[in-house]
């Protein structure tokens, strides 16, 4: 075979880069059609209330209304698990947060839509609220959901091993409750959609539904808008233009895509909705409060005998992803590391808060940030190395994992060693001097999930490639662009498969008309999953290619080599000449006329082909060019048979390991990051650009989540709606990141390749963390480190005064202001409440605000 | 409200439009002259996705009132590919990656112009200070720096090689 690659592993720009710097790219909310309408939408004040009516005389009168829709024009409830139909565009009964959808008025300006929205008359009957998980469990009445007794969406259950046995053979145990705060994607595109119904010439009557939309998931999209609109999916396109980022938050089918095309039905008119930044953050679907009690066994050389976690997330009101969230939670905590003994309760809760969801690291990266602070609390107790642990408790593959997840590549070793050496962490590691100090930690993730949500056989990603006589090559992949680079890595290995150059290469995505079905952009899936299947494709397209050629170079079709937009029979001598063959194939192959064909077929035998000629040869040898692939994950990739088994098993796993340097100022409590280093086991890096991009971003969100990003509630009610509230780190704040790209080439990846999107993100926050404590000698076992957690902390290290940042309580803590984040400075006057809602009785019990947090 | 004729010079063409005099230069960018590269990101002009050059200085056109613009040069994104051709920062976006999504790049790429026509040799805490007003949330930023490095190298590079 080839020595090297041509394309793959070299960078490049990514395909549709000119579109985004020129802004001639369209993104949805860029798109107008004829007649169009604006949707607006009606969204709840009030975080629990029946709905007795709502009354649209007034709004309908509005000059510019033509249709409004309430949940009464679409009745059918949906979700994006098949376990978790409980969600309805427009609420029919009542709203569960604030800000639920409950009408939606398309108008013929925006003014007009939000007058009208203003004069939609709903009466509510407020029901008792609820806002902190372990409150809501305990609740026996006016349940968010009347079919989910005590508010628990899902519990899971899981032992693996004898946890109970490894904890007595320990000789150490740690144990602590930690917890991470409501985080939100902030993608810097506002949900937007259009929809738009075509006349059916045979009835008369409204026929196929195109929607445009901000959606990582196509295929999903057009699933439940066929449900919801009781419409065949065959009389449903749904086009995903370009997506100005997801990370996880359109991922499922976020309300407006329904509402659109509901609206556009009852207009009888294209209607497009795109969100404000508010509805946004309403929309939410992110990584939920996270609250882990993890109890951790060691031996005094610091293997580690068993772990045990019991994790409780606060998903907001509606089902979500969350059985996917908690489950991930479980199965990706044992299983970075070689843990023989594991056990795992897991409960996802309901609050009358915006649903949590999918979020870049879905499920594993606030139950990372608490394993991995504890292995850190253990290797200073025990006075070992938070490397060697690291080390000594590695897996060995080819295995599989005490919770049945199998491993073939695991270049964890290798990244560890990489930001070690970097970091110089043997000689820095506690010698900074006080106030200034790095920490390591490491992270997995899937490279996509082995079991798709929908129970069926079908493949998880399909891919046609056509070829015609210009010698151009079209891809058609369902595969979402989401700005991660998904068209370019399947060009790249189109391109690098068929030996031609990625120019010829045009891929058409996301199109459900023309492109074949693809779950879609989540759980960092697609390099693995489409990648193999346009791999496939190519190859299938390739034998195609390879018998015309053969039989013009008169040699067997395994002599042929495709390179450089040539086929040649393997030992011609082509290296030297190379260059001005290809210059020459590729203008007589943008002519291709007759007589140049003629011409070739008179001269002699030669001992290459333009990749035109062999095209038109494959063609006239069997009429058409055409290829298809498609990757299913091999069933031994699946996981085990246990209840909740199919969440967590991936045909195969990325690592990372990182190591932060910070410094912590002890007059302001301000962390600042100076330098992060990263290394990422991604398989084989396919576009290297993209792969360091990949992580950089990562690392850079989870530095937001570490320091200061949090949505902050007031009962049920967003403090902080708006990018300048919510404070994702902006140039002025971001570290320099140093990334080192592990290749531990994984036989399932295509070329190898894993995941390189998510798996970072967890260890960002834990490494930050560990080393604020050799900084300064505290341990923060809440994120986000803000300036309040962290002054709360050095004055109970002075004051030598145990204090559990997680449960709020600090006898230092000043009167005057909130000290520990989140809800209790907001003591004002927040959303009307109803007389028996817990928080009302529990205000009226103690007048004074009590020093124990948690009515959030 | 009731529309009124204003004029407005953008990219070096001049449009006559009506607008209302509370109309927003970003959506009569957007949706009277179809200039969709600039973009609407958040609610409060904390994003930096619409920023425009008014008269060469970098401005959030979402809180600008279309009809204040007149009789002065509004440059978009639109307008920053030079003579035919991707300008060098953005190619250089392409290639180091400082794109990602590509929602925010607009703004970027406003804001680069003005940073680069004021100070062709910025320091990083330069280029720091100088994009903290867009936010990005793909990048990490990181690869935008080497992107504008490698800009400012191209056309060290190009204004030597037209000066020889």
């Amino acid at each position: 075979m080839q020595k090297e690659f041509s394309i793959i592993g070299k960078p490049v720009a990514l395909v549709d880069a000119a579109q985004k710097t020129t802004g001639l790219g369209k993104y949805t909310d860029d798109l107008s059609l004829p007649g169009m309408l604006v949707g607006k939408i009606l969204h709840s004040p009030y975080p629990h209330a029946r709905i007795r009516k709502i009354d649209l005389t007034r709004a309908r009168a509005v000059q510019g209304v033509v249709a409004i829709v309430t949940g009464q024009d679409a009745p059918t409830s949906y979700g994006i698990l098949p376990i978790g139909h409980d969600e309805h565009a427009l609420v029919v009964d009542k709203v569960r947060y604030v800000g639920d959808n409950i009408a939606c008025v398309a108008a013929t300006t925006e003014a007009a839509a939000e007058n009208a929205l203003e004069l939609i008359d709903v009466e509510y009957e407020l029901l008792p609220a609820w806002f902190d998980p372990e409150d809501s469990m305990k609740a026996e009445s006016n349940l968010i959901h009347e079919n989910k007794p005590h508010n628990i969406e899902k519990e899971y259950h899981h032992v693996f091993g004898d946890p109970e046995r490894g904890l007595a053979e320990a000789d150490y145990v740690a144990e602590a409750r930690y917890m991470a705060n409501e985080v939100t994607h902030a993608a810097m595109e506002p949900h937007s959609t259009l929809a738009s119904f075509e006349f059916d010439p045979q009835t008369g009557k409204q026929g196929r539904l195109t929607v445009w939309s901000s959606t990582q998931v196509p295929y999903y999209l057009q699933h439940k808008l066929s449900l919801v609109l009781d419409m065949p999916m065959s009389q449903i396109r749904v086009i995903k233009p370009l997506v100005g980022g997801g990370f996880g938050g359109k991922s499922e089918v976020i309300p407006l895509e329904i509402i659109a095309a509901v609206a556009a039905r009852a207009a009888k008119t294209p209607v497009k909705i795109t969100y404000t930044r508010e509805e946004v953050f309403w929309a939410h679907r992110g990584r939920p409060r996270t609250i882990i009690d993890l109890k951790t066994g060691v031996k005094n050389d610091g293997r580690i005998t068993a772990v045990r976690a019991r994790v409780v997330q606060d998903g907001g009101g509606y089902c979500s992803y969350g059985p996917v969230t908690i489950l991930y939670s479980g199965a990706l905590l044992g299983a970075l590391y070689d843990i023989p003994n594991v056990q795992y309760d897991g409960y996802r809760v309901l609050t009358n808060k915006p649903a949590c969801g999918a979020m870049r690291g879905h499920g594993t990266v606030n139950v990372r940030f608490a394993f991995e602070s504890q292995l850190d609390e253990i290797c200073a107790h025990l006075k070992l190395d938070a490397a060697a642990v690291r080390r000594k408790n590695l897996l060995k593959p080819p295995c599989v994992t005490v919770n049945g997840l199998r491993v073939l590549s695991y270049g964890l070793p290798e990244c560890i060693e990489k930001v070690a050496n970097a970091s110089q962490w043997p000689v820095r590691r506690g010698r900074l001097g006080r106030g200034r100090g790095i920490g390591m930690a490491c992270s997995h993730y899937v490279s996509g999930a082995a079991n798709s949500i929908i129970k069926s056989d079908m493949p998880h990603s399909t891919v046609n490639i056509k070829i015609d006589r210009d010698g151009g090559v079209v891809v058609y992949t369902g595969a979402s662009e989401i700005g991660q680079g998904s068209d370019t890595m399947t060009a790249q290995i189109v391109a690098e498969v068929l030996g031609c150059s990625m120019k010829r290469v045009k891929v058409i995505a996301a199109d459900t008309d023309l492109t074949p079905i693809d779950l879609g952009s989540y759980s960092s899936r697609v390099t693995l999953m489409s990648g193999n299947a346009a791999q496939r494709a190519a190859e299938d397209v390739r034998k195609k290619i390879e018998q015309a050629a053969a039989k013009k170079l008169n040699c067997s079709q395994e002599e042929l080599v495709f390179r450089g937009d040539l086929i040649w029979r393997r030992g011609a001598e082509l290296e030297n000449t190379g260059e001005q063959l290809r210059a020459q194939g590729r203008i007589e192959g943008q002519i291709l006329r007759e007589s140049v064909l003629q011409e070739r077929k008179e001269q002699d035998a030669r001992d290459h082909l333009s990749f035109e000629e062999a095209v038109v040869a494959a063609i006239d040898f069997s009429g058409t060019l055409t290829g298809t692939g498609s990757y299913a994950p091999p069933a031994d990739a699946r996981g085990g048979k246990f209840k909740g088994a199919g969440v967590g098993p991936s045909p195969a796993y990325s690592y990372s390991a990182q190591v932060a340097e910070v410094s912590v100022d002890e007059e302001t409590g301000q962390v600042t990051v100076h330098k992060i280093w990263a290394a990422h086991d991604c398989g084989r890096a396919l576009n290297p650009v993209a792969v360091e991009g990949q992580v950089v971003g990562s690392v850079w969100m989870g530095l937001g989540q570490a320091l200061q990003e949090e949505m902050i509630w007031k009962d049920g009610l967003l403090m902080n709606p708006g990018l300048l509230e919510y404070r994702s780190p902006s140039s002025v704040e971001s570290p320099e990141i140093e990334t080192f790209i592990v290749e531990s080439v994984d036989p399932e990846g295509p070329f190898g390749a894993k995941e390189a999107g998510e798996g970072s993100l967890a260890a960002t926050i834990p490494a930050i963390a560990n080393a604020i404590y050799d900084a300064v000698g505290i341990r923060l076992r809440e994120a986000p480190f803000t300036p309040e957690r962290v002054l709360a902390a050095l004055r109970a290290q002075k004051s030598q005064k145990k204090v559990n940042m997680t449960e709020g309580v600090d006898p230092e803590r000043p009167v005057s202001f909130r000290e520990h984040g989140g809800s209790l400075c907001f003591r004002g006057k927040g959303p009307t409440r109803h007389p028996l809602d817990p928080a009302v009785r529990e205000q009226s019990k103690a007048e004074q605000p009590s020093p124990v947090g948690g009515d959030d | 409200m009731k529309k009124e004729l204003i004029e407005l010079r953008v990219n070096g063409r001049i449009h006559e439009l009506a607008a209302e005099p509370n109309k927003l230069l970003l959506d009569v960018l957007r949706h009277d002259l179809g200039l969709t590269g600039s973009k609407r990101g958040c609610d409060d002009s904390s994003c930096g996705a619409c920023t425009v050059l008014i008269d060469g200085i970098p401005m959030l056109s979402c809180t600008l009132l279309a009809a204040s613009c007149q009789g002065q040069e509004i440059t978009t994104v639109e307008g920053v590919a030079e003579h035919g051709g991707l300008a060098a920062i953005q190619q250089a976006y392409g290639r180091w990656g400082g794109a990602q999504c590509g929602y925010c790049t607009p703004g970027f790429m406003m804001t680069v112009k003005y940073l680069l026509a004021n100070n062709p040799d910025p320091s990083e805490e330069e280029i720091r200070n100088a994009l903290s007003g867009n936010l990005c949330r793909c990048t990490g930023y990181e690869q935008m720096y080497q992107a504008i490095r490698d800009a400012i190298e191209a056309e060290r590079k190009g204004l030597a090689a037209s000066s020889r």
